[in-house]
């Protein structure tokens, strides 16, 4: 049985970023192109997603070698649930992008570095195999590369200093972590890694190697090693911010999970007892941090930080209600930060001003983007009827069976930091005076509010129609797991 | 003063061909000996950046008026196409056919599909080698 259509997600954007480049000065075309592929490969994705629920793990040999000797994508329920939630960021994004970023930076290859960046999470998502996960990494990173330093600003330029110094070590320890688990186990493939790793027995050795690779992921998730984080994330277009907040700690994310439910789950008092003092201290760190700072892109990117420190605890605790709740915060979160760097973003272009204290009253100027601001900040916080709110009841929930009640206590203790961050943020800009008078006021385009109000309408459906994608993600929680069932799913002859 | 580089000048004439025949030869030995399109791709641009060197920007260029950003495109749309061609026959994303022919000259000659991969790469190569080198020299 041939699978071909599960590598379109990626191929198709990759195929789209190439074409782009031939199109180099016709900036409408682009546009075109760009928005037709995106929602061709969402089509497709949800298409898989379904046949996923209805027909098990789907996977698909390159080439035909079959595995463990192949490298091969495997579609299972929560890594096309990320995928699809990718899609739809990206085609959301793409509209804001259409109206915000300057005629010069589309010239110089937006889209195509844009789509690239796609096709690497994407393939991140979906690959079964350790080594391709690396190369997907780095397909993504090269494209956030030349994304953060896309207009050559110098604050630009100081940070993708930090950023690309930061990863290309963090890729150093990653390749690092892969030869020695080539070295001790032999074998690459996850599934096939899973079934050695049980066989031989976790021992010190393979810990200390799952360790260097917690290390790795952490570094990409922002998880305890998130000071590169604030900065880079400041620096580059609204659109951009709003990109890398929405997807790559989630990439690292995902595949921290991947690796700690699938791999590395026999010594969790050693690994997911450090995760969990990882998430703790992420928490802490990125509640003071969301705090203690007055510039608006500040804020939003230690928000960043906490709802990762949030979703980790999830699979600190790894049970199963607290996994489903992991999966549907990472769903969440990849909405809402979206949301929050295009609201933050839209703030800056309208005022001119990055400092909240120096703003008042927008809310008199802009209602509409005001009241956006209102119902992200409530769907952060995780109040019903919004998307936030199912994912903090589970890994509530989860971390209550697994008796973990401090993580538990920080991280719904969290919550309130995040809710306080932002309501500074609303008291500050949106409340009070307004300082903009009717004559000065900056109009706001319709492709950027339009995206901001999809983004809301999407954390509010997800809210109110969680019932939808429940089935998709019992059946990813379930996979997570019993990781049986992905080893069976790949190693099957057919 | 003047560097002067006519020595360098009438030798690379000569040997630009010559890295140019190597490159290729790298290229289609690939299969199955030491080489590939990866090697291949280095050498020919080798070749190139050798004129950039010895010659001035526009000279060369007119010479050789393509855009090597759009050449390295062109290698990663050949490459990735190559893959998707075995899914419109009907095999596995990325699998590749071969098949022994029998052409005029060459006689008996197998033919590997992934040679077109392989091209794909080389001029990938190309591209991004010489975009790279004029990159850094255009800022200097």
């Amino acid at each position: 049985m041939m699978n071909n259509i599960i590598a379109f997600p990626m191929i198709i954007p990759l195929l789209t970023g190439i074409i782009l480049v031939f199109f180099r000065n016709k900036v409408i075309v682009q546009r075109i192109i760009s928005m037709i592929s995106i929602l061709a490969t969402l089509g497709i994705s949800i298409y898989i997603l379904q046949k996923v629920l209805s027909n098990g793990i789907l996977r698909l040999d390159f080439g035909g070698w079959l595995p463990p000797y192949g490298i091969l994508f495997v579609a299972d329920s929560f890594s096309m649930l990320l995928v699809v939630t990718t899609l739809v960021v990206t085609a959301i994004l793409l509209v804001y992008a259409f109206s915000s970023i300057p005629k010069a930076f589309e010239k110089m290859f937006f889209y195509p570095f844009l789509f690239f960046l796609i096709a690497g999470v994407v393939g991140s998502f979906l690959t079964g195999d350790l080594f391709n996960l690396f190369v997907c990494f780095e397909v993504m990173l090269l494209s956030s590369y030349a994304l953060i330093t896309l207009g050559g600003r110098k604050i630009q330029l100081v940070e993708s200093i930090k950023y690309i110094s930061i990863n290309v070590l963090s890729s150093w320890f990653f390749l690092l972590g892969i030869a020695y688990l080539y070295g001790s186990v032999g074998t690459l493939n996850m599934a096939h890694l899973s079934m050695r790793v049980a066989e031989v027995g976790q021992g010190p050795v393979l810990t200390v190697i799952s360790i260097i690779f917690l290390l790795v992921f952490s570094l990409k998730a922002g998880l305890l090693l998130y000071y590169w984080l604030p900065g880079s994330y400041s620096a580059p277009p609204t659109v951009v911010a709003a990109l890398f907040g929405a997807l790559l700690t989630k990439v690292g994310m995902y595949a921290m999970i991947r690796v700690f439910t699938l791999i590395f789950y026999h010594e969790p008092q050693i690994t997911h007892t450090l995760i969990g003092i990882m998430a703790v201290i992420t928490l802490i760190g990125g509640s003071v941090g969301a705090i203690a700072y007055n510039d608006l892109r500040r804020i939003v990117s230690y928000n960043v930080i906490i709802s990762v420190g949030f979703i980790l605890i999830g699979l600190a605790v790894s049970t199963e209600s607290a996994l489903q709740g992991t999966i549907y915060y990472l769903i969440h979160d990849m909405i809402v930060k979206a949301l929050l760097f295009l609201i933050a973003g839209t703030i800056i272009y309208l005022t001119g001003k990055t400092k909240i204290e120096k703003m008042s009253g927008l809310i008199q100027n802009y209602p509409v983007l005001g009241w956006m601001f209102f119902v992200t900040m409530l769907s952060l916080a995780g109040i019903p009827p919004l998307s936030g709110f199912i994912g903090k009841v589970y890994i509530g929930q989860g971390s209550i069976e697994a008796g973990a009640f401090i993580l538990l206590g920080i991280g719904f203790l969290s919550s309130i930091f995040v809710l306080y961050s932002l309501l500074r943020i609303f008291m500050n800009c949106f409340w009070g005076e307004t300082i903009i008078s009717v004559e000065d006021e900056v109009p706001i385009k319709k492709g950027m509010i339009v995206p901001i109000v999809l983004l809301g309408i999407l954390t509010f459906g997800l809210g109110v129609g969680v019932e939808a994608i429940a089935p998709y993600v019992s059946d990813a929680a379930n996979t997570l797991m019993n990781p049986q069932i992905y080893i069976d799913a790949v190693m099957k002859r057919n | 003063m003047k560097i002067n580089d006519v020595i360098l000048r009438t030798v690379t004439r000569i040997v630009v061909f010559i890295i140019l025949t190597f490159g290729v030869e790298l290229f289609l030995s690939g299969h199955n000996e030491p080489g590939g399109g990866f090697i291949g791709g280095l050498v020919l641009s080798s070749a190139f950046v050798l004129l950039y060197l010895v010659h001035d920007l526009e000279w060369v260029q007119k010479g050789i008026p393509f855009d090597f950003k759009k050449i390295a495109a062109l290698g990663v749309l050949l490459a990735v196409g190559s893959g998707i061609g075995s899914v419109l026959f009907g095999g596995n994303f990325l699998e590749q056919a071969t098949g022994v022919f029998t052409l005029p000259v060459f006689g008996e000659t197998s033919l590997y599909s992934v040679s077109i991969f392989e091209a794909g790469v080389a001029l990938t190569v190309v591209g991004v080698v010489v975009t790279i080198i004029l990159s850094i020299s255009e800022d200097v």
